[in-house]
């Protein structure tokens, strides 16, 4: 098959994974969730959220309504090769998961203010390069809801504060945002760099697994005792009390310029949408989030 | 916590034993709308022209749902609540003139909302955010829509449904408020979490 057109069919099978399919590491972390939480009404909900998960499966439609905003990861193994035909075939394929899957057309001219009714505009969807070592080609879809992206925020905080100010800046940051990422979210904390770096990073480390903390055991300890923090503050599934309001919590830094601290915090709600494939040089294709079955 | 399950049109004497925390389940009419048919609604009574339908007694559901026609007949697909708070500016006026008994959606609404709820009988219940199909499949069919010209999301949807749940009751008919009360319980856990993470202010 020619090499576009295998992007975009594996494009578009990750999309419908994606939306249709809650990774397992967020269902267990749900389930877990569920047993432990002592607010009635909070387990109402996660009931209701784990309830959801299985219908949306059952009926292979999407999990949420708001099927997001599409952005892909792309790893590109420097001897792969049409790589100038991924950005033409992702875009494609982010026609077609709209009309087939369906997903909800979610991108709209700002000035015009007119949705494109595809799920495709400039720079939508968004293609975050890398370049590795290789001839294979990763894909990782994110579909992002814009409920919890509504309240992610980059702050510029005072450098002489450091951590400390760091761990008040997520607490406030957890606290303002309340019921309307539909929690219980996942947060991704990422500090230094620049704002638009902090930001990026915070919102990649949400491509992680839940059961990934990260390798820095110092930055694992902090992972935890935000998430501890976060889950002290009583709002609670869904904003309406009790004791789970995040499910994880993923840290990454850059190096910062010495006048500067940018953090940022990058919500997911818990609609965590994400899926990831390799097409290798002899055209297989490996599904890494999950088995196709489709 | 008290499980209800009710059946429209509900009366406010049904609705009055409602508290916040406890839990509800709604059968039969219901009708979606967001910004633009509170809009609509609110100019047509000052106008004195009636509505497509009678809400009183109904539930109205925040709610810009995914709908697909099949053959001749209408089908949700996704119909998971929106944000509240967006149509506070219009539901004290809502609840007052058409007599609606439950609002649904998510992420709560406020003192204007409350009052009126408290004044005239009526509760919010809050639906869990995303679950879109959870909500779908409790929609047993789709009687008609009205509005159309406002868009999908933003038409009237007329819904026939059963057991739609579970509704946490999060406002309630005697000016409770569980976002209000949750938002207390925060700034006061706040303080303990900046001490035990060492932030002085
Ligand atoms: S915040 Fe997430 S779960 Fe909630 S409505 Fe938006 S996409 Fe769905």
């Amino acid at each position: 098959m020619e090499k576009a057109k295998i992007v975009e069919n594996v494009a578009f099978n990750i999309i419908k994974q994606a939306v249709i399919y809650i990774p397992d590491d967020v269902k267990q972390a749900l389930k877990k969730a569920y047993a432990e939480e002592t607010s009635e009404t909070g387990k109402t909900q996660l009931n209701a959220i784990l309830n959801n998960i299985e219908l949306a499966e059952k009926h292979k439609a999407p999990v949420c309504q708001d099927t997001g905003t599409i952005i892909f990861y792309i790893k590109a193994g420097t001897q792969a090769k049409n790589l100038e035909k991924v950005e033409g075939a992702l875009i494609n394929a982010t026609r077609r998961a709209t009309k087939e899957v369906p997903l909800r057309p979610n991108a709209v001219d700002p000035f015009a203010q007119r949705n494109s009714g595809d799920n495709t505009g400039r720079f939508i969807p968004f293609v975050n390069w890398e370049i590795v070592l290789g001839d294979s080609i990763e894909l990782t879809v994110m579909t992002k809801g814009g409920g919890s992206e509504n309240v992610c925020v980059t702050g510029m905080l005072v450098p002489g504060q450091g951590i400390t100010g760091l761990k008040k800046f997520v607490v406030d940051t957890v606290i303002n945002a309340g019921a309307k990422p539909c929690p219980p979210t996942i947060i991704g904390v990422a500090i230094g760099g620049g704002a638009d770096i902090s930001m990026k990073l915070a919102k990649k480390t949400l491509l992680k697994p839940l059961n990934e903390p990260n390798p820095d055991s110092e930055i694992a300890k902090l992972e935890k005792e935000i998430l501890e923090a976060a889950n002290m503050t009583g709002i609670g599934p869904m904003g309406l009390g009790g004791k789970t309001t995040v499910l994880g919590v993923h840290v990454d830094y850059a190096f910062r310029h010495p006048a500067s601290f940018p953090a940022s915090v990058a919500f997911n709600c818990w609609a965590s949408r994400r899926a990831s494939a390799r097409i290798n040089a002899d055209e297989t294709v490996e599904y890494l989030t999950r088995k196709m079955e489709m | 916590m008290v499980v209800y399950k009710l059946q429209t049109p509900i009366s406010e004497a049904d609705i009055r034993k409602l508290k916040v925390n406890d839990m509800l389940y709604i059968t039969g009419t219901m009708v979606t709308a967001r910004d633009q048919a509170h809009q609509r609604a609110l100019e047509y009574f000052r106008q004195g022209k009636p509505l497509p339908i009678n809400l009183e007694g109904l539930a109205v559901f925040h709610c810009g749902p995914v709908m697909s026609k099949q053959g001749d007949k209408w089908v949700a697909v996704a119909a998971g609540p929106t944000t509240s708070t967006r149509m506070d500016i219009f539901e004290d006026e809502f609840v007052k003139n058409f007599k609606v008994r439950v609002v649904i959606g998510k992420g709560g609404m406020g003192k204007r909302t409350t009052d009126a709820m408290a004044k005239y009988g009526a509760v919010y219940g809050a639906f869990t955010g995303g679950a879109a199909i959870l909500a779908a499949k409790a929609i047993k069919s789709v009687l008609r829509v009205e509005w159309f010209d406002l868009g999908m999301p933003e038409a009237m949807w007329i819904f026939e449904v059963e057991e739609f749940g579970p509704l946490t009751v999060a406002i309630d008919s005697h000016e409770n408020n569980l976002f209000t009360d949750v938002a207390k319980n925060v700034e006061a856990n706040k303080q303990r979490i900046y001490q035990k993470l060492g932030i002085s202010q």
